[in-house]
């Protein structure tokens, strides 16, 4: 039996990126990248990628019904988020002015401050662009193989703060810091998000993408 | 311990080619930007950087070839530059991988394209590329312009302001050439990537003249930017990518 791994395709960036690297790892798995419900219910593993605007974003989620076929199977089978992917999941975004998300896990998603000033007393740019050490603030099947701290490829200007207190709450299993401590991978259930490219981040991302395709969705 | 400054190695491309000649003694076939690029993602390069100069149009097709095949070796950012003209052009070199395109001449002719890119595909991957010359004198306060064709054709573009407008319409990183220290091995520029990096919220990356390591940590200390781009010292093997590293991180600078 092939390990079917579907990426899930809303029309926004570059998706063979993480296509790519996925078919470098994987060993007998059958990629498709497809936003077709019967493909995304029947396969065993998702990933559920993103970039750009979150408005339009979400616009294409729910054009696609990917939100609702989100939650049909967040019990059932391993979903990796990705980038703008992680954010959609959260139930509201600061971008664009304001926007409702998925809503998988309660917490928003918040810009980075220009002119913050990091600990060298350097301005920080943003977008928060390159490798940055990310912290593993809980033991996980997904950080298996992996260094504490190891670095990873972030690009994006806005983070997840996941409301840890909640029902429908995520745990933060990752950390890094611009200049505070932000949410850089959470997970729940069958889920793991992060927030930086395990595509493009070279041996430590192919191991994160190693991880999830043999995970079986539990902590 | 946060963010880390990036090395990003350039492979100037001709046809499909490496051009301006790398000369790695143990690999097979130092012209072929596959191999090359491999190489530097293996040394540990943060990024790669490829510049097509191929003069005529009619051979993109290679070029998209050879996209393709760095993209599905190398697990780290690519950016592709050189003939970005059209939304197309940038659909095209998403599809076959790049994760940014550098957009240099395209844009001096028409800025709003930048926003519109930007707008369709996400800053994230909207590198503008600037070219810029000293045009003040020496008795005159700093002044750079904005050259296009390899530095040949002037614009009268303000490279501050210049940069300061290509963020406001999306750009999502600069790309930031001197076009009098590049090929000098003199070092880079640190006046103008100074005044361009403190004038813009985005990452800077600053490019032309680097003749050791030392200049890339003036780069970085000096020069304020926040990724240092090198061809030749990497390419024919003056210094290698770990070493580079090494000395940075000697000199106080946060490497990967």
């Amino acid at each position: 039996m092939k390990n079917k791994v579907v990426v899930i395709d809303y029309g926004m960036g570059n998706l063979h990126s993480v296509g790519k690297a996925l078919e470098h790892v994987g060993e007998n798995i059958s990629l498709t990248i497809t936003s077709d419900a019967q493909q995304i219910l029947e396969a065993d593993r998702l990933v559920f990628p993103g970039v750009g605007a979150m408005r339009d974003c979400m616009a294409e989620i729910k054009r696609l019904d990917i939100d609702k076929l989100l939650y049909q199977v967040r019990q059932e089978k391993p979903i990796l988020g990705i980038c703008v992917g992680m954010q959609a999941m959260m139930s509201f975004s600061e971008e664009n002015e304001g926007v409702d998300c998925i809503g998988l896990f309660q917490g928003e998603v918040k810009q980075f401050q220009e002119n913050q000033i990091g600990d060298d007393g350097e301005l920080l740019k943003v977008p928060h662009m390159g490798w940055n050490e990310v912290k593993h603030t809980v033991d996980h099947e997904m950080w298996h193989g992996i260094e504490n701290n190891s670095r990873f490829y972030f690009v994006h200007s806005f983070y997840v703060k996941p409301d840890t207190g909640s029902e429908h709450s995520a745990t933060i299993v990752g950390e890094s810091n611009y200049p505070f401590p932000f949410c850089s991978a959470l997970a729940a259930d069958n889920i793991f998000a992060v927030q930086f490219h395990p595509e493009k981040s070279q041996d430590v991302g192919l191991q994160l993408l190693k991880n999830f395709l043999i995970w079986d969705g539990r902590q | 311990m946060s963010l880390a400054k990036r090395i990003i190695p350039c492979l100037d491309c001709e046809n499909g080619r490496v051009v301006k000649g790398v000369k790695f003694v143990d690999i097979r076939d130092a012209g072929d930007p596959v191999e090359v690029s491999k190489r530097y993602c293996d040394q540990g390069a943060d990024e790669i950087t490829f510049l097509d100069i191929t003069a005529s149009s009619d051979d993109r097709e290679t070029t998209v070839h050879t996209v393709e095949a760095i993209a599905s070796q190398v697990f780290i950012p690519l950016t592709v530059g050189g003939g970005i003209r059209t939304i197309d052009d940038i659909r095209m070199m998403l599809r076959a991988g790049a994760d940014k395109v550098a957009i240099n001449t395209s844009a001096v002719l028409s800025p709003e394209f930048v926003r519109e890119a930007a707008q369709k595909f996400g800053s994230q991957c909207i590198v503008v590329a600037i070219d810029a010359k000293q045009v003040s004198s020496e008795d005159e306060a700093l002044r750079w312009e904005i050259f296009t064709h390899g530095g040949r054709k002037a614009t009268g573009l303000v490279a501050v302001d210049w940069a300061k407008r290509m963020v406001a319409y999306g750009a999502g990183e600069i790309l930031l050439t001197s076009m009098d220290r590049d090929g000098t091995k003199n070092g880079f520029d640190l006046a103008l990537n100074r005044a361009i990096s403190e004038a813009v919220s985005v990452p800077v990356i600053a490019s032309g003249g680097v003749g050791n390591l030392q200049h890339l940590v003036d780069g970085i200390v000096e020069g304020k930017v926040d990724a240092v781009l090198a061809a030749s010292i990497f390419h024919f093997g003056e210094y290698s990518i770990p070493q580079a590293k090494e000395y940075m991180a000697s000199k106080g600078i946060e490497v990967r």
